[in-house]
């Protein structure tokens, strides 16, 4: 492993689309922490059209809250001396829109599926992935690569060996249809060819001179390996050289940073890997924005990123509204509402996108939209987050009897810790509603501890560790990661009203409680932070807490700044038929967690 | 002084604005620095490479794809015309000939020695951007464009539908808060642009398409009577490519909400003078509003308020936009510097507004939008 860097003092920006944010890390007594933060608008665009001053005005505001003299005009003082300049400057981009991408591959749910994981891994959007299969005549094909105008393209297909013709083929469309760069017209398209490697000589001669065309080890060099990596670095390096470099104060921001620009989400990645491995745990990482919906996992070491790039909170709430149906959004509404009215509000949070909800029933709306962008941004993830498909598989009479639903990595009952983050998560005024707000959209089974990110500095820390593992994971943990509690949750489905299981728990304080809970029950337990319990559970005949249907559990299970969350609603989550019911069901539910004042 | 950084719209009667008009894709510019333009004038011109038609030559014929070239009769470059034949077996016995004819008038593009696809490409199509609005070049930028100055009203929207028009200003109702029904819309009022008070509704919006109107303007639409227009749920904010017949511009917002009376007065004064409209919104990074511009020259009352970015100060007008007090004008009375907690329990920085009836209300700062002049 590459050695670490000695550091003390770090300051690190992510150049969001909309705001800039810099915190400030510092070495006391011995542990890195995150001492001062400080934002300011993005400057990418006009009048500005330069990044670095939004990265100037957000380290001046560190520089005023912490008395640390950062700034020499326009330039960031290093090494760290005493009480003036930082020891490295490092930093994230998302501006602009973040790193947008096509793939190709061969067959849609093979080669396709590898190439938009590789590129997602590495934090890109993928704005569409062409392949053979893909149903679309050869003309819809060339018109769609015209349209797009993505920042790079990865072309994958055939294993080794593999089709030689239809990796040609799609790269015969790419050059018919003389892709543009999304920055600096008169700029070749930046490609990635990683795909068979007995077509590189027939890729080069058809997009060696119309693209900016580079060769890298294919994706999957057989059906049974995927190969990412290689794919991904090459994704990152030319998202320095073309992407980042193009855009608007970029060159100047690079030539300040101590280490690579990354993609914010590919940072994200990183950590939530970084931290997976340190701990020996499998993570799901939720970020939620205005615009886009980002779902990291890491199940058994193997990191999965995807992007629901039109599923958010303010520009994209309304596609919410169109993805879910009112149906589904109206079950998380504890009050009656007339479709009309609701309709309206979504729109206008669409149009006015920073306006913030005044009244109670508001803020119960946007949680309640927010419960659906999250089930649907993860319902995408599982989709995403398989095995490799087309592989021979010898199957034995106890596979056809498994439980083994989708070939999905995500496991709900293996899952340890699962991560929030993004206004409505980070910023919900009781950290009841953003527990309540994960446990409803993702369902976790088993027990599962559940936080949420202070102040959103997880892309922050997954490029600090590139350069200092340690000092990203003490950050991470000390202030980044606010634990909010543990979901205990059996799987399993019932009549409403039947027991589902009986449960002892016995606190640090020698306070014990018990009791029993039916289908359609939630309770709330307090148990502060850095404090445990033991629970002894015994679910009914047909409920599963991880050990079987019907066995018993013994676990440790971790407080934190709600506490212990006993949900016995099913999973998944059974819902009353009829409206009413379904409103006496969440309101019932929000008063046994106190999720709101009345 | 106290004051508070907002988004806000312009609503003004006399403003200075420029306008790029710029091509897709490089061109020549067909006007120069100083030209006076109208709103029709072409300013630019260039030619978008045709679409693409694919044909599988060795399907077709039965060959290999590395003989593709014995069998082509026409060649990389050569012209052709629909029908044409493009590529054919040269058997002993000619009955058992094979032929490929061309799909499409264009040019032969490219013939793969791999996948045996030949590609053909239809001729170029002509683009042209016109001024959009009367004025005179200001800037040429070489191959690409140019920029128009104007002067006249200007009114940003909140929301519209469709791309750049142009009409005469027409009053549909009498006042802001006048609801606009199909009957109100007259077949004189074609090519014109509506003025349509404060809610507008897809059986109006459809009246206004059936006479052929260029534009509505309106203070608010139901959102679904814009999915029953459409055809489909819009998901995310961006418009402008919609193909409905008329131009949409939503000056508020979704809902039954009155035009704010400033705007309906400006527009009003506009009657019987061209407006130049588009609805093009995009809510994201660059943001785009929808627009209203009445272009002519300077009277001598007319004064030009300078828009400045110090944010909002006591006194400055402003419209809340979001409930309670939705839709509600007024002004700034006070900036309070604490965070202050409301009833969803949000803690946030607040100001108080004294709306035009006279009540005081304390609101989000988020939750305002200034009404710049």
């Amino acid at each position: 492993m590459q050695q670490e860097r000695d550091l003390n003092v770090v300051i690190a920006t992510d150049c969001g689309s909309t705001t800039t944010k810099a915190i400030l890390i510092e070495k006391v007594d011995g542990t890195y922490r995150q001492t001062f933060r400080g934002e300011a608008p993005t400057t990418v665009e006009a009048p500005f059209e330069d990044v670095t001053r939004g990265v100037l005005n957000a380290i001046q505001e560190v520089e005023e809250l912490s008395g640390r003299k950062i700034l020499e005009g326009e330039r960031i003082i290093t090494p760290a001396e005493g009480n003036r300049g930082v020891d490295i400057y490092i930093s994230t981009s998302s501006a602009g829109g973040g790193l947008q991408m096509m793939v190709t591959g061969v067959v849609k749910s093979m080669t396709g599926e590898s190439a938009q994981r590789c590129a997602l891994g590495a934090g890109a959007i993928v704005m569409d992935v062409l392949a053979s299969n893909d149903g679309r005549l050869p003309h819809e094909k060339i018109e769609r690569i015209r349209q797009l105008r993505p920042d790079m393209v990865l072309q994958s297909g055939g294993t080794d060996g593999g089709t030689v013709s239809h990796v040609v083929e799609l790269a015969e469309f790419i050059a018919a249809a003389d892709p543009k760069p999304r920055f600096g017209t008169g700029f070749k398209l930046p490609v990635i060819y990683a795909g068979n490697k007995n077509a590189i000589d027939d890729i080069q001669r058809i997009l060696g001179e119309k693209t900016a065309l580079t060769i890298t080890e294919n994706i999957r060099p057989t059906l049974e390996k995927e190969n990412l990596m290689p794919a991904r670095h090459k994704i990152h390096d030319l998202f320095l050289e073309h992407v980042m470099a193009q855009a608007p104060g970029y060159r100047k921001l690079i030539s300040w940073c101590g280490a690579d620009i990354m993609p914010t989400p590919g940072a994200v990645g990183l950590i939530m890997q970084t931290i997976a491995r340190k701990q020996g745990i499998n993570v799901v990482g939720v970020d939620i924005g205005g615009a886009t919906t980002d779902v990291f996992s890491v199940f058994d070491e193997v990191f999965n990123r995807t992007v629901s790039a039109n599923l958010g909170m303010s520009y994209s709430i309304s596609n919410v509204l169109a993805e879910a149906g009112l149906e589904n959004i109206a079950r998380w509404i504890p009050f009656d509402i007339d479709e009309g009215d609701l309709r309206n509000r979504i729109k206008n949070k669409m149009i006015r996108p920073t306006t913030i909800p005044q009244l109670l029933d508001e803020l119960k709306l946007e949680q309640a939209i927010a419960r659906e962008a999250l089930r649907l941004a993860f319902i995408q993830h599982k989709q995403l987050a398989v095995g490799l498909k087309g592989i021979a598989k010898e199957r034995t009479l106890s596979d056809v009897f498994s439980q083994e639903r989708d070939g999905s990595l995500i496991n709900m009952m293996e899952l340890d810790l699962l991560v929030g983050s993004g206004g409505v998560l980070s910023h919900a005024p009781r950290r009841q509603q953003s527990m309540q707000m994960m446990i409803d959209a993702f369902q976790p089974e088993g027990v599962t501890r559940l936080a949420v990110d202070s102040i959103f500095m997880m892309p922050h820390l997954g490029v600090l560790s590139t350069v200092n593992e340690t000092a990203a994971t003490e950050v991470f943990e000390k202030d980044c990661m606010i634990y909010l509690g543990t979901c205990v949750a059996p799987r399993g489905k019932g009549k409403k009203g039947s027991q589902v299981l009986s449960f002892e728990m016995e606190f640090q304080n020698g306070r014990r409680e018990h009791g029993t809970m039916d289908v359609g029950d939630l309770r709330h337990f307090p148990l502060g932070l850095n404090e445990t319990a033991k629970l002894r559970a015994n679910p009914a005949k047909g409920w599963d807490l991880g050990y079987g249907s019907g066995k018993p559990v013994e676990a440790v299970i971790h407080g934190g700044v709600v506490g212990i969350v006993l949900d016995t609603r099913g999973r998944p989550i059974q819902f009353a038929a009829d409206r009413p019911a379904q409103i006496a069901d969440t309101v019932r539910w929000n008063k046994a967690t106190d999720q709101f004042p009345i | 002084m106290a004051h508070s950084y907002t988004p806000g719209l312009r609503v003004t009667p006399f403003a200075t604005l420029q306008r790029r008009r710029i091509l897709p894709l490089k061109g020549e510019v067909t006007v120069r620095v100083g030209d006076l333009v109208s709103r029709d004038t072409v300013v630019a011109r260039t030619e978008l490479p045709g679409d693409v038609a694919t044909v599988n030559v060795v399907n077709r014929l039965g060959i290999e794809a590395h003989q593709i070239e014995h069998y082509m009769v026409k060649k990389v470059g050569d012209s052709v015309a629909s029908d044409e034949l493009i590529a054919e077996t040269r058997p002993f016995f000619k009955f058992l000939k094979s032929t490929v004819n061309s799909p499409i008038d264009g040019t032969v593009e490219s013939i793969s020695t791999v996948t045996g696809q030949v590609i053909l490409r239809r001729p170029p199509k002509p683009v042209a951007v016109t001024a959009y609005v009367d004025g005179r070049v200001i800037e040429e930028i070489p191959d690409e464009g140019v920029v128009v100055e104007t002067q006249g009203a200007f009114i940003q929207g909140i929301f519209g539908i469709g791309g750049e028009a142009w009409g005469k200003v027409r009053r549909v109702v009498e006042s802001h808060d006048s609801v606009a029904t199909p009957s109100s819309i007259s077949t004189d009022m074609g090519g014109c642009v509506l003025i349509c008070g404060s809610l507008v509704s897809a059986e109006t919006i459809n009246r206004a398409i059936a006479v052929k109107a260029a534009g509505v303007i309106a203070g608010g639409i139901h959102a679904g009577d814009l999915k029953d227009l459409l055809g489909y749920d819009l998901g995310v904010a961006i418009t402008g490519t919609e193909r409905i017949g008329t131009t949409i511009i939503v000056t508020e917002g979704f809902g039954a909400i009155a035009m704010a009376r400033r705007t309906f007065d400006i527009l009003s004064s506009c009657e019987g003078m061209v407006a130049s409209i588009n609805g093009t919104t995009q809510i994201r990074a660059g943001v785009q509003r929808p627009e209203i511009i009445v272009s002519r020259p300077p009277s001598p009352s007319d004064r030009e308020v300078a828009t400045s970015s110090t944010g909002l100060q006591i006194g400055d007008p402003v419209r809340v936009i979001r409930e309670p007090y939705f839709g509600r004008l007024g002004s700034v009375s006070a900036l309070p510097s604490d965070l202050q907690t409301v009833e969803s329990e949000t803690r946030v920085r607040v100001l108080e507004v004294a709306l035009d009836d006279g009540e005081k209300v304390i609101v989000p700062r988020a939750n305002v939008e200034s009404i710049a002049l």
